[in-house]
């Protein structure tokens, strides 16, 4: 059943867990507390206590890439239990800029956001603004899409900005090849990102306020990856990302990695898949072992009228939508869904962009209730069991269920009915 | 006419022309009451523009008319006659009176396309003609709890010939008398109000004549229509609503269509109109601008001097090239800043300072500018709280200034900055 275990817990005097708390908290930003594991897949449950709050896990991270997001004000989205958002520092780098938000309190102040912020490195963009960069031992060279300026984003650059930015996580700068390339330039920037690891936790100036995490690459390939872990394992950072997926890959070759990261992270770290959002693969991936998930899929979709539901989307801009006057889901006990149907918000996209705002708030409540009740489930013991339901609601039938999903729930010992 | 309840409470008429009161009976129940002088609630298709009920309710002091338009609903006329039980319902809105218009006062229209028997309205798909059957059939589709009648007012243009204003005010008159039948046969319309539209274009003769001939019809108020081009000098428009003012009956409220500026809706509570429509707060959002003229009469002499000669320095610097033009309603005046320039990136004052509003107690005009440079959504809904916010403290200074025979006062501590900048750019000329 669900064991609950702190995470360097000390002999059992209250004194001693007092100044265990303490000189924890000194030495580390971050502290870890599983509450739950499942017994038959390897989710777990915890508590993650980071400095400005306390963030249940599993957890999605919904992304604010410049420093808002998307249209909904910081209220909103403290009303809807988010505990962590996502900025980015190439973005954020680029406008407004390190030295502003400094002068403005950090990223905190910047967007008056009072829960937990956690920013990529700018690595991703490498990737998916290859046309603009080139990758040299020493950093990223971008060509600014704003000014045409060069700019080198270097590991000291990418954790000086986010020293900046203050962000309660911070990621590494890692060599991010896309997932869909092969041969050697895999395996050269499995090892460079190694080398900038080190170089990012050398150039951190705030280890005691700032957790800087190390993120796993070596692409489709399992000794790579194994490499990967190995070495950066060695390394005493508070919490470890599995970068370098959720790219275009296959999802066959996807779950492969996933769980084999996770199989070689230390238990009491908190576990980051980097780009993961889709429902079906956030379930996977806590069955797996994943602790913490980023997308920024759920508030994108949002803004074409794109509407999760248990059952898949909703295309609230197509026709079928006119006349429905049901909210998007009877059960979701978001703001949007209290108040509106599918009809209106239809008719509201062609008069206003708040029909966008609705979408979006839906979508992350979507996706931070799915996290908390698999969280629930998990605490409850019956994580498999919603696994089942959870999949026969998302699939019109048991043959429709992408293999890859039953392969990879199959390898944590769920039987999909 | 099938009784409305809506009652104008004067408290105090300023000078003979200025009204001071309280707008009451409105809504099915009669429960509702809007202050005068004041503003409806614009919004789009029911929403108030970027706006979600949470943003919208940290507003404190919002209108009790939230004010719908045709040409946002025309087009969903089906959906709405299947869904059967009324706009408000089907957007949601909760405790609120609904008043519907023809146009949106935001949106300028194509012309040429009236008719002796239709007007058209321009939704998301086009344009659609509407006849008096048709704009009826819509009334009792949306139940409002007031609307205007079919008018044509398209007399707007400085080209407009005396022939066409005469039919303008014709075809009105035609329109409301039809209108008006219908509405009478129609139970889905029992408690409804209906207002009267005034038109005549710039034109004295025609103004007095439709403004005396509507008030010989049963309706509950009237709407002042044409007066909105930007090229219309506010001598001439406040001397036509002086006259048609005249020719209405006192204890009717007056609506103005498509004014607000805060120096125009100042002239024009002078000449005796008692409602407007609150669009210019969502026009200065779309331009990136944030409403910040005063309205605090409080302050004592010295520090108004103060903050007019920062207020100046602030707005100096902002280029407004030679003649304003006008006509384009859309550039930016002089009661707003422009948070998209480089002054205000590192900014961190409030958009306002002592400014109550959600935006202002949350974040700064360096947060702000951020936002508009980098394209973000939350720019629009931050600021059109701001600009709303604003907007409504203007209206309630205005009706303070009037209780307390002080809008001399107001009028110079608004009008001040509007003054610099003119002179600003005679000297840049």
């Amino acid at each position: 059943m669900a064991a609950a275990i702190e995470c360097g817990a000390a002999p059992n005097t209250s004194e001693n867990n007092m100044s265990v708390k303490k000189a924890l908290s000194v030495a580390s930003p971050l502290t870890l507390r599983i509450v739950a594991e499942c017994p038959v897949t390897k989710a777990r449950v915890c508590d993650l206590i980071l400095p400005h709050c306390t963030v249940n896990t599993p957890v999605f991270m919904p992304v604010g890439t410049q420093g808002t997001l998307k249209g909904i004000t910081v209220h909103q989205l403290e009303a809807l239990g988010c505990q962590i958002c996502l900025g980015n520092t190439y973005h954020l780098g680029m406008r407004p800029g390190p030295d502003l938000i400094e002068k403005a309190n950090g990223l905190h102040g910047f967007m008056n956001w009072k829960r937990n912020l956690l920013t990529d490195s700018g690595g991703f963009q490498m990737v998916s603004l290859v046309e603009l960069s080139e990758v040299t031992e020493e950093g990223v060279k971008f060509k600014s899409p704003y000014d045409g300026k060069e700019i080198l984003l270097s590991p000291e650059k990418s954790i000086s900005i986010q020293n900046s930015l203050g962000s309660d996580i911070m990621m590494q700068l890692d060599d991010v090849v896309s997932s869909t390339v092969t041969g050697p330039r895999v395996e050269e920037a499995m090892h460079r990102s190694i080398r900038w690891l080190d170089r990012c936790i050398v150039a951190n100036k705030n280890p005691h306020k700032q957790n800087l995490f190390a993120i796993i690459q070596g692409g489709l390939n399992s000794e790579l990856r194994k490499a990967c872990l190995d070495e950066m394992t060695k390394r005493d950072v508070p919490g470890f990302a599995i970068g370098g997926l959720s790219g275009g890959e296959e999802k066959d070759d996807f779950w492969r990695m996933v769980t084999l990261s996770t199989d070689h992270l230390p238990r009491e770290k908190p576990r980051y898949l980097m780009g993961v959002g889709y429902a079906v693969d956030l379930v996977v991936c806590v069955a797996l072992g994943c602790d913490m998930f980023d997308c920024v899929f759920p508030t994108r979709t949002a803004r074409f009228g794109s509407a999760l539901v248990p059952w898949g989307s909703l295309q609230v801009k197509q026709k079928q939508y006119a006349k429905d006057f049901q909210p998007i889901d009877p059960d979701c006990q978001c703001p949007t869904c209290k108040r509106h149907s599918r009809a209106y918000l239809h008719a509201l996209f062609k008069s206003d962009t708040a029909a966008m705002h609705h979408i979006t708030i839906h979508n992350i409540s979507y996706q931070l209730t799915l996290m908390r009740s698999v969280r629930q489930s998990i605490m409850e013991g019956r994580f498999p069991e919603f696994i089942q339901a959870f999949m026969k609601r998302m699939f019109p039938s048991r043959d429709q269920y992408p293999s890859w999903a039953v392969d990879a729930l199959a390898s944590v010992n769920i039987t999909l009915q | 006419m099938a009784g409305g309840r809506m009652q104008l409470e004067l408290s105090r008429v300023v000078q003979g022309r200025s009204r001071l009161g309280v707008l009451k009976g409105l809504g099915r129940t009669g429960q509702h009451s809007l202050e005068v002088p004041g503003c409806l609630l614009y919004t789009h298709f029911g929403t108030v523009p970027h706006l979600t009920q949470d943003t919208l309710h940290t507003l404190r002091n919002l209108p009790s008319v939230t004010q719908v338009t045709l040409s946002n609903i025309a087009e969903h006329q089906e959906v709405l006659e299947e869904f059967k039980d009324g706009f408000r319902k089907f957007a949601g809105l909760h405790d609120t009176v609904l008043y519907c218009s023809l146009h949106d006062p935001a949106a300028l229209c194509p012309t040429g396309y009236t008719t002796n028997k239709t007007v058209s309205v321009w939704g998301s798909g086009g344009r659609i003609e509407l006849t008096v059957a048709k704009f009826m059939a819509l009334q009792k589709t949306v139940q409002p709890d007031w609307y205007q009648s079919m008018a044509d007012g398209e007399t707007w243009q400085n080209s407009t010939s005396r022939k066409r204003v005469r039919k303008s005010v014709d075809r009105t008159l035609a329109h409301l008398d039809e209108c008006l039948l219908v509405h009478q046969k129609s139970q889905e319309l029992d408690g409804v109000e209906v207002f009267g539209v005034v038109e005549g274009g710039d034109i004295l003769e025609e103004r007095v004549r439709s403004a005396r001939e509507t008030a010989k019809r049963p309706v509950a108020g009237f709407c002042l229509d044409g007066l909105q081009t930007g090229s219309m000098d506010q001598r001439l428009r406040t001397q036509l609503i002086t006259a048609v003012n005249k020719e209405l009956p006192e204890d009717k409220p007056r609506l103005l269509q498509g004014i607000g500026r805060p120096d125009e809706v100042l002239a024009c509570v002078e000449a005796g109109v008692d409602l407007f429509e609150s669009f210019f707060p969502f026009q200065v959002t779309e331009r990136g601008c944030a409403l910040c003229f005063s309205f605090d009469i409080s302050l004592d002499p010295e520090r108004a001097v103060l903050e007019q000669s920062e207020e100046k320095d602030a707005a100096g610097d902002i280029k407004q090239n030679g003649d304003l033009n006008h006509d384009d309603q859309t550039q930016m005046t002089s009661f707003e800043i422009n948070l998209k320039d480089k002054r205000y990136q590192d900014d961190f004052k409030p958009l306002v300072e002592g400014c109550g509003c959600y935006c202002c107690k949350n974040h700064q005009r360096a947060y702000l500018h951020h936002l508009l440079v980098t394209n973000e959504l939350l720019a629009g809904v931050l600021l059109m709280i701001h600009n709303t916010s604003h907007y409504q403290g203007f209206f309630s200074a205005l009706r303070e200034a009037l209780a307390e025979d002080k809008l001399d006062l107001l009028k110079t501590r608004v009008l001040r900055a509007g003054a610099q900048q003119t002179e600003r750019d005679e000297q840049d000329g």
